[in-house]
């Protein structure tokens, strides 16, 4: 029977909490942390987001009833406490697939992501995970190559890849630059790797740190014998710009580019990433901007969520944090979200903040990046804990060698090789860590130097985003 | 602090050419190509043994030894396959690899025997 039209604010629990509901294979589920004004109800600010997140406007209008609203609508359909925090709770909430625009991670965002934390009912948001049914994954394009590509471009197996992040982050000339990425390459790193603020300043223009920097993956190839590949940043002020970029390091002859995904834009990203796929480059995905998002445990989007975002636009590589450096991570929660990027098929695991089961299809996976403040003591850890699928990047661990670039690759590649082989013997290597490296040291007076300089440096601050756990 | 050294690596000087995985240790003995060998069975890959003369080490393809041992699970029947190829190619460099088929990848590749610099 048709609705008559009633004009006024209704509660918005009464059309946007269900809690009888199921969701379905196709919904796009969401949890959220919510922080509620006081006196607020639990379902009614659920609910509240799920309105405001969707089809919910704050009164009732005429032409509501000129469409099927409950069709459409988000709905609410779980809460839970947050183990260890009473302040706020899980709401849960089941979004119809017609809702997003087929590939377009922008819209998802939009909607999910959008007025909905600025809202006066809630005091805090947090998007902690979202389920991607496979029915939208399918319409998105995803990373460009995906791991088995890579590996095969780049000849790369059995161990992780190594990089190193060319410092000091700004000033240098392009030549100079050029050089510094030639001694890391000829001295046994896969990659180098522009910093994300390296775009085309001034002191130092993209093309002449295009051009001189494929000098120096040339030369190294030749000298070494190996596949060599430097992540040309082509983030830019404007798509325009970008592209002018890939395109010309495509014509040099560049195995691979490199794009900021928050910086730069979800929808630059995801037209960046079909590039790629149609050019054959392999795309590394910086994510500068992320800690003011997924820092706060109370306000903004997990990262396990910008991770998919990532995986679902398109990269083949993407930070994801070190575990044992210099920035922030809690090991469990990192594991997961390295997961939700490699693996195909992903649990639900409270304990590694999973909160949905993952299924990806056939959409290749990518390479999780560990970068920022290691070096060739973190190895054995770092093998552990990333396995083989994994780009570790060194860059004051391998620029900051007494002896310079090329010895503090050397040092990297044999404590990394010397790790990988004694894992494979079935060393416990995270144990046996000092005498895996000490051995090999007696091969390597590069590695043996390394040793002594970085024995004491340790960065022992707590993590501030850590997984909800019982306090109680 | 010892003294500073020169990293020692030219086009000229033809022990500069590396070989990806491993070969920035020092050449493997029987033992190590044992473990090895262990490790790749133990994963349930299909082993292989591929050479190549050594300036042509940087190709993508060298030349396959016999078919890859799908199913082979016998450590020295393996070692036997890489020792028979060294022998019949002793100047190349003989690598073992072990197939994934589920991830579509080498789970392992590395050179066991290292042919004449040239």
């Amino acid at each position: 029977m048709a609705k008559t039209y009633s004009a006024g604010v209704k509660e918005y629990r009464e059309t946007y909490w269900m809690p009888d509901y199921k969701p379905k294979e196709t919904d796009l589920l969401a949890c959220f942390k919510i922080t509620p004004q006081a006196g607020v109800p639990r379902e009614e600010a659920a609910a509240a987001v799920a309105a405001e997140s969707s089809t919910g406007t704050w009164t009732t209008v005429w032409t509501d009833l000129l469409t099927d609203l409950d069709h459409y609508k988000g709905r609410a359909y779980a809460i839970e406490d947050v183990p260890g925090d009473d302040s706020c709770y899980y709401a849960f909430i089941a979004y119809p697939i017609d809702l997003f625009e087929e590939g377009s991670v922008v819209n998802v965002f939009t909607s999910l992501v959008g007025n909905v934390f600025g809202f006066k009912a809630v005091r805090a948001l947090r998007l902690e995970d979202v389920r991607f049914p496979i029915a939208y994954v399918m319409t998105c394009n995803g990373p460009p190559h995906g791991i088995q590509v890579e590996r095969d471009m780049m000849n790369k197996y059995g161990r992780p890849l190594l990089g190193c992040t060319i410092k000091p982050k700004l000033g240098l000339s392009a030549k100079n630059y050029g050089r510094a990425v030639y001694e890391c390459l000829r001295g046994g790193l896969d990659f180098t790797k522009d910093d994300e603020n390296v775009n085309s300043q001034p002191f130092m223009r993209w093309r002449q740190r295009f051009d001189f920097v494929m000098e120096a993956i040339d030369k190294a190839e030749r000298e070494t014998g190996e596949r060599k590949g430097h992540y040309l940043n082509v983030t830019a002020p404007t798509p325009e710009e970008m592209y002018k970029r890939a395109e010309y390091a495509k014509e040099i002859g560049a195995p691979i580019i490199m794009h900021d995904y928050i910086t730069g834009g979800f929808c630059a990203n995801t037209g960046l990433a079909q590039w790629c796929r149609d050019n054959g480059l392999l795309l590394h995905i910086h994510r500068a901007m992320h800690a003011v998002l997924d820092r706060n445990p109370h306000h903004g989007i997990h990262f396990r969520v910008l991770t998919k975002i990532l995986r679902l636009s398109g990269g083949d590589h993407l930070h994801t944090g070190t575990v044992v450096g210099k920035l922030e991570g809690d090991r469990a929660s990192t594991l997961g979200w390295i997961d939700l990027l490699r693996d195909s098929y992903i649990k639900e695991d409270r304990s590694r903040g999973i909160f949905f089961d993952q299924d990806w299809g056939a959409m290749p996976g990518a390479f999780a990046v560990a970068s920022g403040g290691i070096h060739v003591w973190h190895m054995p850890a770092l093998v552990t804990i990333f396995g083989d699928d994994s780009v570790l990047q060194f860059g004051g661990g391998t620029l900051g060698h007494p002896w310079g670039n090329a010895a503090g690759a050397a040092a990297n590649r044999v404590a990394l090789e010397a790790c990988v082989e004694a894992r494979n013997q079935g060393i416990a290597i995270e144990k046996e860590g000092k005498d895996v490296l000490t051995k090999a040291a007696a091969s390597s007076p590069e590695l043996k130097i390394a040793m002594e300089t970085w024995k004491e440096i340790k960065f022992e601050f707590d993590t501030v985003d850590k997984l909800d756990v019982a306090h109680k | 602090m010892s003294e500073m050294q020169d990293y020692k690596s030219s086009l000229e000087d033809v022990n500069s050419r590396k070989f990806e995985t491993f070969s920035y240790l020092p050449a493997m003995d029987a033992d190590r190509i044992r473990k090895q060998v262990e490790y790749i069975v133990n994963k349930g890959w299909n082993p292989a043994i591929e050479h190549t003369e050594p300036e042509n080490a940087f190709d993508h393809f060298w030349y396959m030894w016999k078919l890859p041992m799908f199913g082979e699970t016998n450590v020295d029947a393996i070692l036997a396959e890489a020792e028979a190829c060294h022998k019949a190619h002793p100047n190349n460099h003989v690598r073992l690899i072990g197939f994934d088929n589920y991830a579509q990848s080498k789970g392992a590749e590395m050179v066991v025997f290292r042919g004449k610099p040239v």
